[in-house]
C-alpha cells in the first residue's frame, strides 16, 4: 500500500513535536516531508535566552539533530520557504521552485516578532529576539558596542536584557506599562522584580513610549513621546509576537488573529491542520510552549485516524529564566469582584506569594522570591481544585514535605509533568516500571522529561519516589561502584567506617569482592574513600592510583609527560619564569603552553627526566593531573582594573594555598572575579567567586566541560572569612558525599542545591565540616619534593632499565 | 624449520621491581613492561597497547591483568590477550629469577 504523504511547513518546536506525536501513534502511515526557513534542525527556542546569557550553547538546545530526521525517514528541507499552498491540487510550492504534493498538510509557521512601526526601526543595530540569527547579532554587537536598549519589559525583554548585561553591556529596559511583566505579574510582584533586577545592574524607563529610533546608518539613540532621549547603539525589540498567517491567508484559510482551528487542530479546509503559535483555538493564540504539546497530541490522533481526543485549551504558567530571580505565575491571577486573593508578603526576604480563588476554586497564583511551590500550585490550578476543606493559608505554606508527595499521587496519568517536552506522569511511570529507569537521569534519557529547562526535576524525582514506593531508596541509591561488587558507594563507605577497614585489599576481601584485586574502577575509588574517611591514618596506595596521580604528571599519547608547576592564583614573577625557561632549554622540552587555568604546562618531558625537572624547577606541584584542587583562576581585580571592586588575586592565592593538594572525588576548579564581568569565568567553575560591592557571590556546580553548566548562586557573603568558611564546608561536604569521579556539577544536581544550602546553613555543621577539612589538609606534603628526596621512589617509578 | 635464537638478558635485581606495578625495560631495541605481581610472580609483556600504543607499564595491575592507562583496555599478563569487549594481543616474554637476579628470555 502506498504511504500517504504528510507535509509539515515550519521546522520549529510545535510542528516537529506534532510529527513526534504522529510517529508515536503510527510510524508507518506517512511519508513525511518538512520545510524550514531557518538553516538549522529543530531547536528549543525558549532556551535562546540561556544561550545569550552564556549558560549554554546552540548545540545544547538542539531538540532533534540531523540523525533524528534520518532515522525516522523524514525528508527535511532547511533554508527553504514554502511560498504557496494549492488546496485544490493539494500541493505546496517553495521559493526554490520545488513543488511537493501532500495528502495531509500541517501548518506550523509560528509567529513573527512584532516590530514597532516607528521611524528608524529599519536602522542597523535594531533587532528582534526570536531566533539564533538575532542571538548572534546581539552577541556580536556586545563586542563592539556598550549601550543597549531593550524595548519591552515582558518575559522575553527581561531575558534579553539579562543576557546583554552578562555580555558586559549597559542595559536600559523601556516599558510602556507602569510595572514589569504586567501580563504575568501583579503590581507588587512587578515592583519586586524591578528592584531585584536593578540590583543586578539593569536600568528601567517605565511608562515610556518610543517615538523614533535616531541615528545615521546605525542606531544612535531613542527619542520618546515625552521629549526625552536615550543613547543606545543596540536596540532589541521584544514587544510581542504576531502569528505568521500570510501563507494561510493567501491559501484561503479562515484567519482571525491566527489560523482558526477546531478542537482537533483542523482548519476549515479539509486535510489542512495548524498547530502552535500560528493557530487560534477558541479565540486564543498561545505564545508559550506547553500548549503546543497538548495541541500536537490532539492533532496526531486526528490525522492518524486514531481515537480522537479533543484539545480544550491550556492554562498557562510562566517562569522567568533569569539567574538569581525566582518568578512564577499561572492561571488567572487578577483579583476582581468574583476572584479574591490570599497574599503572603515577607518584605524582609523579598518573598511574595499570591493565590487567587474563585469561590473555593484555585484559579491562579503569583510567586516571587521562592517559586518552589510553583509546580504544585500549577497542578492545582489546572484542575481548578476545590479547597473548601483546607485551611487556605496552608496551601501557600504546606507543613512538612507531605504536600509534594500527595500532589504526585493525586495526579492522573495524563497530567503533564514536564511542560517543556510535554511528558506526562503516565509516560514517566511507564519508563520506571517497564524500562527499569531508577534515577532522574535515566528518566531524562528515556522520556526527555526535564531535558529542557529542568524546572520539573523535583517533580520527576517525586514521581520516581512515589512509583517505587518502599523500593525507592534501595533502588535509587543502589548503583554498584563497579562490576567487582554489588555494593553501592554509600554502603562501602559505611562499611569502611563501621568495620574500621584500612586497606583496599581488606575492603575487597571483607566485603566479598568477586575479583580479588579489584579493577581500574574500584581500586582508585576505594583508595579515595579510605583516605577521605581516615585522612591522617590511611597510607595512600600508589598502585591503586591512576598513572597521572602516581607519577604526579600527565601522561601523553606518546608516553611522555606534561608538568605544571604551581603558580598561585595565576600570578608569577621573573625569577620563576627564568627558572622555567632554563629547565625548558636544558631538558629540551618541546612545548610550553598556557593552560585554560592560567598556568604554564611543559609538554613532552621524558619519564626518567621528571625528578630532575622538578628538582630544578624548585616549585610546588601544580596538581594539574589529580582528582584534586587544580587551579584558582583570577582576574586582575582592584589592584589594576577600572571595574574591580575586590582583591581577586589575593583571595585566589589564599584559596589556592589553603586547598592545594586536597584529594577530591573529581578534579575541582575555582575562579575569583572581582566584579560581575567575571573575567575569570567564575560562572563555569566548581566554585566561582564574583566580587560585588561590599562582598562576594559564591557560585557552585558550574562546569565548562562536556556538560556545560552554569553555576548556582550558593550564598552572598560580606567578608573573606565567611567566603573561606563556606568554601571549606562546601568542599568537605562534596568530599564526603560524592561518588568517586562525580564532578560537582553532577553531584549538585543529584543532591539538590537547596539540600546543600540547608546543610551549610547550620553553623555547627559548617564548623565540623571545616574541622574535618583541616584534618585532611594537614597531611599535605608536596609530592614533587617527596619524590626528589626519595631515591627509592625515583628508582622504582621513574627509572627505565636499559640493557645493551 | 625456523631457527630461533633465544637470548637470556639480566635486567637487574629482583628487589628493584616494585610490587603490583610495572617497570619499563629496554632490551635489544624492544620495550618491555615487567610486572611483579602481588603473588610474587614475574610477568613481562610488550610495552604498547594494541589499541593506541598506550604504555602498559603504567597501568593499574589487578591479579594477572593490567588496565591500559590510555583507554582502560584490559590485557592478560599471562598470555597477552586483550579481554572482552575489546580484542587484540601483545607479545609476552618468559622471565626467570636466579638468586636475586631477574632474567628475560628474548627471541633475537
Amino acid at each position: 500500500m502506498q504511504k500517504k504523504k504528510l507535509v509539515l511547513i515550519g521546522n520549529g518546536m510545535a510542528g516537529v513535536r506534532a510529527i513526534e506525536e504522529v510517529l508515536k501513534v503510527s510510524n508507518e502511515a506517512f511519508e513525511i516531508t518538512i520545510f524550514g526557513s531557518e538553516p538549522h534542525p529543530n531547536y528549543n527556542r525558549i532556551l535562546l535566552s540561556k544561550v545569550l546569557q552564556g549558560d549554554t550553547n546552540v548545540e545544547d538546545i538542539t531538540l532533534n539533530d540531523w540523525n533524528w530526521y534520518q532515522e525516522n525517514n523524514i525528508t527535511l528541507y532547511t533554508g527553504e520557504t514554502v511560498t504557496s499552498i494549492d488546496s485544490v491540487k493539494k500541493e505546496v510550492a517553495t521559493n526554490s521552485g520545488r513543488v511537493e504534493p501532500y495528502d495531509e498538510l500541517i501548518l506550523a509557521t509560528g509567529s513573527l516578532p512584532f516590530i514597532l512601526p516607528i521611524p528608524g526601526s529599519d536602522k542597523k543595530g535594531v533587532t528582534a529576539f526570536r531566533d539564533i540569527k538575532d542571538t548572534d547579532e546581539m552577541l556580536q554587537a556586545s563586542q563592539q558596542y556598550k549601550k543597549a536598549a531593550v524595548i519591552g519589559g515582558g518575559l522575553l525583554g527581561l531575558e534579553a536584557a539579562r543576557g546583554l548585561l552578562n555580555l558586559g553591556m549597559d542595559v536600559s529596559v523601556i516599558h510602556l506599562a507602569p510595572y514589569l511583566m504586567e501580563r504575568q505579574l501583579d503590581p507588587t510582584a512587578g515592583k519586586l522584580l524591578q528592584n531585584e533586577l536593578e540590583k543586578q545592574g539593569m536600568k528601567f524607563l517605565l511608562e515610556k513610549q518610543t517615538a523614533e529610533i535616531v541615528g545615521d546608518e546605525r542606531v544612535e539613540g531613542l527619542s520618546f513621546k515625552d521629549g526625552t532621549f536615550l543613547e543606545a547603539d543596540l536596540v532589541v525589540m521584544a514587544v510581542g509576537i504576531k502569528p505568521n498567517v500570510q501563507l494561510a491567508k493567501e491559501a484561503g484559510l479562515n484567519v482571525n488573529r491566527g489560523i482558526v482551528v477546531n478542537d482537533y487542530m483542523q482548519t476549515d479546509i479539509s486535510n489542512i491542520y495548524a498547530v502552535g503559535e500560528c493557530a487560534e483555538h477558541r479565540g486564543m493564540v498561545y505564545g508559550l510552549v506547553a500548549p503546543l504539546y497538548e495541541q500536537g497530541k490532539a492533532l496526531a490522533k486526528a490525522i492518524c485516524g486514531a481515537e480522537k481526543v479533543p484539545y480544550e485549551g491550556s492554562v498557562l504558567s510562566t517562569q522567568l529564566k533569569v539567574s538569581g530571580v525566582e518568578v512564577f505565575s499561572a492561571g488567572d491571577f487578577t483579583e476582581d469582584e468574583e476572584k479574591k486573593a490570599i497574599k503572603v508578603f515577607d518584605e524582609q526576604d523579598g518573598i511574595y506569594k499570591k493565590l487567587v480563588l474563585r469561590g473555593n476554586q484555585i484559579v491562579g497564583a503569583v510567586l516571587f522570591g521562592d517559586s518552589s511551590d510553583g509546580n504544585r500550585l500549577f497542578s492545582m490550578i489546572q484542575k481548578q481544585e476545590d479547597v473548601s476543606d483546607v485551611a487556605k493559608v496552608s496551601i501557600l505554606q504546606p507543613s512538612g514535605g507531605n504536600a509534594g508527595e500527595s500532589l504526585v499521587a493525586s495526579m492522573s496519568a495524563d497530567d503533564i509533568i514536564c511542560g517543556c517536552n510535554g511528558v506526562t506522569k503516565g509516560t514517566i511511570v511507564e519508563a520506571i516500571q517497564k524500562q527499569g529507569c531508577s534515577s532522574v537521569d535515566e528518566i531524562k534519557a528515556c522520556t526527555s522529561a526535564s531535558r529542557s529547562c529542568g524546572g520539573c526535576k523535583p517533580l520527576v524525582a517525586e514521581v520516581l519516589q512515589h512509583t517505587l514506593g518502599a523500593d525507592f531508596d534501595a533502588v535509587a541509591q543502589k548503583e554498584a561502584i563497579c562490576g567487582c561488587t554489588t555494593l553501592s558507594r554509600d554502603e562501602v563507605v559505611e562499611e569502611i567506617k563501621a568495620k574500621g577497614l584500612s586497606h583496599t585489599r581488606e575492603v575487597m576481601n571483607v566485603l566479598g569482592w568477586n575479583n580479588e584485586e579489584g579493577c581500574s574502577k574500584c581500586r582508585p575509588a576505594l583508595n579515595y574513600y579510605l583516605g577521605m574517611v581516615n585522612p591522617t591514618g590511611y597510607v595512600d596506595e600508589r598502585e591503586s592510583r591512576f598513572v597521572n596521580e602516581r607519577m604526579h604528571a600527565n601522561i601523553q599519547k606518546d608516553g611522555t609527560y606534561s608538568v605544571v608547576p604551581r603558580m598561585y592564583g595565576g600570578v608569577t614573577n621573573a625569577e620563576d619564569l627564568r627558572r622555567i625557561a632554563d629547565v625548558v632549554d636544558k631538558y629540551e622540552i618541546p612545548l610550553v603552553k598556557v593552560t585554560g587555568g592560567q598556568r604554564l604546562d611543559l609538554f613532552g618531558v621524558k619519564k626518567e627526566d621528571l625528578p630532575s625537572v622538578w628538582e630544578e624547577l624548585d616549585m610546588p606541584s601544580g596538581y594539574a593531573y589529580g582528582k584534586s584542587l587544580r587551579t584558582v583562576k583570577t582576574c586582575v581585580g582592584e589592584q589594576f582594573c577600572r571595574f574591580g571592586t575586590q582583591d581577586s588575586m589575593g583571595v585566589g592565592i589564599a584559596l589556592e594555598k589553603k586547598f592545594e593538594g586536597l584529594w577530591t572525588p573529581h578534579k575541582v576548579k575555582m575562579a575569583v572575579s572581582a566584579c560581575p564581568r567575571s573575567c575569570a569565568e567564575s560562572g563555569i567553575k566548581d566554585i566561582g567567586f564574583i566580587g560585588i560591592d561590599g562582598g562576594w557571590e559564591i557560585y557552585v556546580g558550574g562546569n565548562g566541560g562536556t556538560h556545560l553548566r552554569g553555576g548556582d548562586l550558593l550564598y552572598k557573603v560580606k567578608t573573606d572569612e565567611e567566603l573561606m568558611d563556606i568554601t571549606g564546608a562546601y568542599l568537605q561536604y562534596y568530599r564526603e558525599t560524592a561518588n568517586y569521579l562525580e564532578r560537582t556539577s553532577a553531584w549538585i544536581e543529584r543532591m539538590g542545591l537547596s539540600h546543600i544550602q540547608s546543610v551549610l546553613d547550620e553553623a555547627e555543621t559548617r564548623r565540623e565540616l571545616n574541622m574535618r577539612m583541616d584534618e585532611a589538609l594537614s597531611t599535605y606534603r608536596d609530592p614533587w619534593k617527596e619524590i626528589v628526596e626519595s631515591k627509592k621512589t625515583k628508582k622504582e617509578l621513574f627509572e627505565t632499565v636499559v640493557t645493551s | 624449520m625456523v631457527n630461533k635464537n633465544i637470548i637470556k638478558v639480566c635486567v637487574g635485581s629482583i628487589h628493584d621491581f616494585p610490587v603490583s606495578l610495572g617497570k619499563t625495560v629496554k632490551v635489544n631495541g624492544k620495550e618491555i613492561a615487567v610486572f611483579k605481581l602481588s603473588s610474587g610472580k614475574i610477568r613481562a609483556i610488550e610495552n604498547r597497547c594494541p589499541h593506541k600504543g598506550g604504555v602498559l607499564s603504567e597501568g593499574i595491575v589487578s591479579g594477572d591483568s593490567v588496565f591500559c592507562p590510555m583507554h582502560d583496555w584490559k590485557i592478560c599478563l599471562h598470555d597477552g590477550n586483550v579481554q572482552e569487549p575489546d580484542s587484540g594481543c601483545v607479545d609476552t616474554y618468559e622471565a626467570s629469577v636466579e638468586g636475586d637476579l631477574l632474567y628475560l628470555l628474548i627471541e633475537e
